[in-house]
């Protein structure tokens, strides 16, 4: 049903999924390499830590870990949930006006996904000793941020398209590495995430491919989309590794496994063949192969208007935290009722009991 | 979760519910969407007693030399089959 | 596409139109359910990233995709049966809404979560043993897809009767919503049952199950049954409430803007 028939965005090496297998076999070895007791259990908890990160295991919820530690994860998963959670407002925007039957069950199903890839991840960041209603309100009281690629509005259906095809795939690149994560249930909400994502992306290129091989109008909205998106989504990776504020130390952690600038490189080569295959063509004129680098030259995205999005001026921000300040301030005398019920069950339960 | 029939409980993840009949439900609807499973069990954390990675070394440790337990340690003569 | 020319095995032709209804043929019998199942999953997927909580926005996308999944099958099958080539997004994107079939509960706009749960209760409630004796009957092809949606009507009964027992017996404002909602949607739902004898399940064989589910349930939650009265029709004849068009119109406009192009 979601286009198991089309396969022509897999990489070269296997695919992301297999990457994604070959991090939960890792993952898998070594647990059971812990068995024999590789790392010592001294008593001193932070030379502790230091030798399970050392030895790539993990490190799991009730372990000592130091306090910085825990806040660099806390503030990346929340993020990454808040993320999941906003980005169902521009892809859901098109659910209503889906062109075909099929393509609307397909985009239902998927922006159902993100909502569940927010809540693993909430139960992840959870485990850390923060609640989910702490998290929520920080996202909306702003004080917490989400991608700042969903800050952007999706015009056409052909952006449906695109957000799978390059937002998607940008994600996914920048997530296949968080299957290796030290922290263990990060690293596990994300083999969940990325194996349930891969059907993500292509649904997203099929979506392209079919229009770029329709009518002239259909093509058109396409390359458009293509357009609008390109930029925006090598902004995803994040500033270049200079200006980079947390990544030295995310890195020293085996929290973040390669730098920005690595993977934005990564996904640029991933797109351009990708790109040839649609008949559509990425907006910048100075993409090139580099036989030397072994890597496309590209042109960088304009990091000043990142900057802007970020800070809250993109042209969605604020429509984005009011659609999800609405929803949940909309649905508090629901709870409040599901709670109610559940309180006066619990007493007639003891009444019963007693 | 039983992913299968034949197969033992494992914990797939956690949930927020107010009771357990909505918790059992939106357990089914959040982490059976790719027929992961035939039964679910759920249980609220609060029921939950965990053992502590401070006690590891009390708790686990001794059965670190209690090798005779497993097969491996017994040497078997050779040509003796069906052992 | 093409239309399937082969027979399929049909209820029987020698109906009498005596019927004051037009849904009794296979054909606009199908085509009324699959209608009533798309209007449902639409006004349901409208309340994706809007629920009141993330658990129930996962839950309320899994009861859309299922009543689209419904919707699917009879409108196709539908098409086959009209024979004229129309296939399912012919008859969903290319039909106005005076050829839409569905009944008037399905089309009435969302309100809060109270209206949305009590229009999914009382839709539940028919659907379940419309799609049980459908799975009886003796055409295959209804038999097949009533078969798998009882299933599905099951699960959305549960947790529609789950959320009304809640909020009827929750807080003192839940509870004056969920009385509003039901008081509100109870006058649709006497459309469900007009009698077709003619059709492959005639509706108003449904009505002692319907009545039976919902007064149970609705004591359980601490509220009224309303009395009947008003029983406002129309749906099957194609005459609808004003919030039908406006749906059609968002649902169809992309589609409509190119005609014959592929998606």
């Amino acid at each position: 049903m979601y286009g198991n028939d089309f396969a022509a965005v897999d990489a070269p090496d296997g695919g992301l999924l297999g990457q994604v297998e070959a991090a939960e076999a890792a993952l898998r070895a070594a647990a059971a390499r812990g068995r024999g007791g590789a790392v010592a259990a001294g008593a001193d908890p932070e030379s502790y830590f230091a030798d399970v990160i050392n030895a790539d295991q993990k490190i799991e919820p009730r372990d000592w870990m130091p306090e910085a530690y825990r806040r660099t994860l806390i503030r990346q998963i929340a993020q990454h949930a808040h993320s999941e959670i906003v980005g169902m407002q521009p892809e859901g925007n098109w659910i209503s006006r889906a062109p075909s039957l099929k393509r609307k069950a397909i985009l239902l199903a998927k922006v159902q996904d993100e909502a569940g890839h927010g809540l693993y991840l909430y139960a992840a960041a959870e485990t850390l000793g923060v609640s989910r209603d702490e998290l929520v309100d920080l996202l909306l009281s702003g004080r917490q941020k989400y991608s700042s690629i969903f800050n952007y509005p999706t015009l056409t259906w052909a952006d449906v398209g695109v957000v799978g095809w390059l937002v998607d795939g940008a994600a996914i690149v920048n997530q296949v590495p968080l299957c290796r994560c030290s922290y263990g249930p990060y690293a596990r909400a994300m083999i969940r995430v990325c194996k349930e994502e891969s059907f993500h992306q292509r649904q997203g290129y099929e979506i392209l491919h079919t229009l770029a091989h329709g009518t002239p109008a259909q093509k058109a909205m396409a390359q458009d989309a293509v357009d609008r998106w390109w930029y925006p989504s090598l902004a995803m990776f994040g500033p270049p590794d200079g200006d980079s504020t947390h990544s030295a130390q995310s890195m020293a952690w085996k929290i973040k496994r390669f730098s920005n600038d690595e993977l934005r490189q990564r996904f640029v080569d991933m797109c351009v063949q990708q790109a040839e295959t649609l008949g559509l063509t990425l907006p910048d004129p100075g993409l090139r192969w580099n036989p030397e680098r072994q890597a496309y030259d590209f042109t960088q995205p304009d990091y000043d208007e990142l900057m802007r999005v970020i800070s809250g001026d993109g042209p969605c921000n604020r429509q984005r935290m009011a659609h999800r300040r609405r929803a949940h301030a909309e649905g508090a005398w629901v709870r409040e009722a599901a709670a109610a019920y559940a309180a006066k069950r619990a007493r007639h339960e003891e009444r019963v009991a007693a | 979760m039983r992913a299968r029939r034949g197969l033992s409980h494992t914990h797939v993840g956690s949930l927020h519910a107010p009771d357990a009949e909505l918790a059992l439900r939106h357990a089914r609807d959040l982490y059976t969407r790719r027929q992961e499973g035939v039964s679910i069990w759920v249980v609220p954390s609060g029921a939950i007693t965990a053992s502590s990675p401070d006690e590891r070394d009390a708790f686990f440790d001794p059965a670190a030399d209690k090798v005779y337990r497993h097969p491996t340690f017994y040497e078997v003569p050779d040509g003796v089959a069906h052992l | 596409m093409s239309a399937r020319s082969e027979p399929v095995l049909r209820a029987p032709q020698s109906r009498t139109k005596t019927s004051p209804v037009s849904a009794s043929g296979p054909f606009e019998f199908t085509l009324a359910l699959g209608d009533d199942a798309l209007v449902a999953a639409q006004r349901l997927a409208e309340w994706t990233s809007r629920a009141p909580e993330m658990e129930e926005d996962v839950a309320l996308s899994n009861i859309a995709l299922d009543q689209l999944g419904a919707a699917r099958l009879l409108l196709t099958y539908a098409g086959e049966l009209e024979g004229a080539g129309r296939d399912e997004d012919a008859l969903a994107y290319l039909r106005d809404d005076r050829e839409f079939r569905n009944c008037l509960l399905v089309e009435l706009p969302n309100g809060d979560f109270a209206v949305t749960m009590a229009k999914l209760f009382f839709l539940a409630a028919y659907q379940l043993p419309l799609y049980t004796a459908l799975a009886g009957c003796g055409d295959e092809q209804l038999a097949a897809i009533g078969g798998k949606a009882r299933k599905e009507s099951a699960y959305h009964l549960d947790h529609a009767a789950l959320w009304v027992r809640r909020l009827g017996d929750g807080t003192g404002e839940s509870h004056r919503r969920m009385q509003a909602a039901v008081d509100g949607t109870w006058p649709y739902v006497h459309e469900l049952f007009a009698a077709d004898p003619a059709a492959p399940v005639d509706p108003a064989t449904l009505r002692a199950d319907f009545d039976a589910t919902v007064t149970t349930v609705l004591a359980e939650a601490t509220l009224t049954r309303p009395e009947s009265g008003w029983a406002p029709a129309g749906g099957r004849d194609g005459v609808h409430t004003e919030h039908l068009s406006y749906l059609l119109a968002e649902m169809q406009v992309l589609h409509r803007a190119h005609p014959g192009a592929r998606w």
